[in-house]
């Protein structure tokens, strides 16, 4: 008689847990995005079923290539940092002295929390024409007049770098610091090279944390407005862009939602891909 | 190759340079935007004019300050708004999704946290667009059948707390999670046995072992919430939020109060994420 009215009071407090949850998931997460793939096969004016904001992607090169061209810089972007991050990574878990580590730990996280905007605000005031790395070089001499050194590719391509590569850091040093030093003694003890170490052990066993931080980058990459718009140039268009052109600028929402879902579709498969070619499992990677 | 090892010292001399010039690349834009916070300058660029307060103080005609700037407070305390009730929304409903996933078991356990995980990899930009076409729809749907109308269903205050609820709970449940899974249920069962009920239980022993992930949760979901742009520029109203109002600014130029109010930001956020990171190291011990 006991036994059974606990566990009638934990089937109550399990709908307390449940239902809010449930809410939060259901209208908040699949409803409208289910919405936003309906609206996406609406015809203008909202009515009838129609392939034609589909077709108008395909049909028009500014739209497909802008679609293209972000999702290859944000696949090259994800390797830069990628390959910035490793050593920085390996630098403050395994070779800074452990009393300096706490430090550079505070100091990478602190930039962390500041907002994309500041940062990106603080490379436009470094890089413009009247920027202070041009008055810089103009006094010492190397240039003879100001340069505009904002508003290109190299210069979007630097900010996304910047904006997003503390996100990979961070999940690799989490499972760098638990990578047991005695392995890479060991290796270098039985003659091992330093390439041989990075890819026979130091690789494969922070391939989770690898993956979980390009995830995030690649996605924070992809979906980014405000640093192409910011940095890049006339010509650096961002497919967020266009989604924002779409829905806000020209209140066009059949067309909007179909770029959205496109992107959707698109940040889902190629991290698939990248699962399944590291044969890595997404609700693991993502702990 | 590391600090148990013998190196070279041409090897330590080269990462430590590259460790020097990476720490200039990640402080150099943040220092720069601080310290042209005080140039007696119009422009928020150089050359140096000599240092004033008057990007924080000034009361105008032409230099107006941050704590005089009409427009820029009204987005401070419209951020604060939203970032409040979102920092509360979402612990407690990011606290109850840790306990269903730790704690219960159920069907399609599995599908459910699939879905709640799901926010982490879909891109701002468009959750915030379809939330914006959902609610769209729903007060369509409301005015035209019933004559109701809703106004947290259009652009507003009301549906940038919800689009941000959306995607920040996520966060919050794998921060608080993460403790719940190291926690000691036998302590559940002591309990049990000297008489308490799980309300009781869950009051006095498990929320009191996560306080930390809680106030560490609600912490990270108010950073998170003030500095949002991607979801939030789709749902916001006529009252605009920093992030927004700052970005108008950023892009058609403007005097450096705008590096005055980054000042406060990267410092006010600095004190937050290192306190954060202190408490963080005591729970450890």
């Amino acid at each position: 008689m006991k036994m059974k009215s606990k566990t009638q009071k934990i089937r109550w407090s399990f709908f307390i847990f449940f239902i809010p949850v449930a809410l939060w998931l259901f209208l908040l997460i699949v409803l409208p995005h289910l919405e936003l793939l309906r609206i996406s096969f609406l015809g203008s004016g909202g009515k009838g079923f129609t392939l034609d904001n589909y077709k108008a992607f395909f049909t028009e090169p500014i739209y497909w290539l802008t679609f293209v061209r972000t999702a290859l810089y944000s696949i090259f972007v994800t390797m830069i940092v990628l390959v910035v991050s490793l050593p920085v990574a390996f630098y403050i878990t395994k070779i800074s002295s452990i009393r300096a580590q706490g430090l550079l730990m505070i100091l990478i996280l602190v930039p962390f929390w500041v907002s994309e905007l500041i940062r990106v605000y603080g490379w436009m005031i470094l890089l413009r024409e009247s920027g202070v790395i041009n008055v810089f070089l103009v006094k010492i001499g190397l240039f003879k007049e100001p340069i505009e050194l904002l508003y290109n590719d190299v210069s979007m391509i630097m900010g996304l770098v910047y904006t997003s590569m503390l996100f990979m850091i961070v999940p690799i040093i989490g499972v760098m610091g638990s990578l047991d030093d005695s392995l890479i003694e060991a290796a270098h003890d039985l003659g091992a090279k330093r390439l041989a170490i990075w890819k026979e052990i130091i690789i494969p066993y922070c391939m989770p944390g690898i993956m979980s931080g390009s995830i995030i980058v690649f996605m924070l990459v992809l979906g980014s407005y405000l640093t192409p718009k910011l940095m890049g140039g006339k010509n650096s268009l961002w497919f967020t862009e266009q989604i924002y052109n779409q829905i806000i600028v020209y209140f066009n929402w059949n067309q909007g939602s179909a770029f959205g879902f496109l992107l959707l579709l698109l940040s889902s498969m190629i991290i698939w891909v990248a699962l399944k070619l590291t044969k890595q499992d997404f609700t693991k990677v993502i702990k | 190759m590391i600090r148990t090892l013998p190196n070279s010292k041409g090897y330590l001399t080269g990462f430590r340079l590259f460790i020097l010039i990476f720490f200039l690349f990640l402080f150099a834009p943040l220092i720069v935007t601080m310290v042209l916070a005080f140039n007696d300058s119009m422009f928020p660029s150089l050359p140096w004019k000599g240092f004033t307060l008057d990007w924080f103080l000034g009361e105008g005609p032409d230099k107006i300050g941050i704590f005089h700037d009409k427009s820029n407070i009204r987005g401070i305390v419209t951020s604060f708004k939203v970032a409040i009730s979102v920092s509360i929304l979402s612990t407690i409903v990011g606290t109850m999704a840790a306990f269903l996933f730790e704690q219960e078991d159920f069907k399609f356990k599995g599908l459910l946290y699939f879905l709640m995980i799901a926010p982490l990899v879909i891109p701002g930009v468009i959750l915030g667009i379809s939330i914006l076409l959902f609610t769209n729809s729903i007060g369509i749907f409301l005015e035209d059948n019933f004559g109701i109308y809703l106004k947290f269903l259009t652009p507003s205050f009301g549906l940038v707390v919800i689009g941000q609820f959306s995607f920040i709970t996520t966060i919050v449940t794998m921060v608080i999670s993460a403790r719940l899974r190291k926690f000691d249920r036998t302590l559940e069962e002591a309990a049990y046995n000297l008489g308490a009920n799980k309300f009781e239980v869950i009051w006095f022993i498990t929320l009191k072992y996560l306080r930390p992930s809680i106030i560490g949760g609600a912490a990270i979901a108010f950073l998170m919430s003030f500095e949002n742009f991607n979801t939030t520029l789709f749902l916001v109203g006529a009252k605009s939020t920093l992030p927004i109002n700052l970005y108008q600014q950023v892009r058609d130029g403007s005097t450096p109060v705008i590096n005055a109010i980054s000042f406060i930001l990267i410092i006010s956020t600095s004190i937050l994420a290192v306190a954060n990171l202190y408490m963080g190291n005591k729970k450890e011990k």
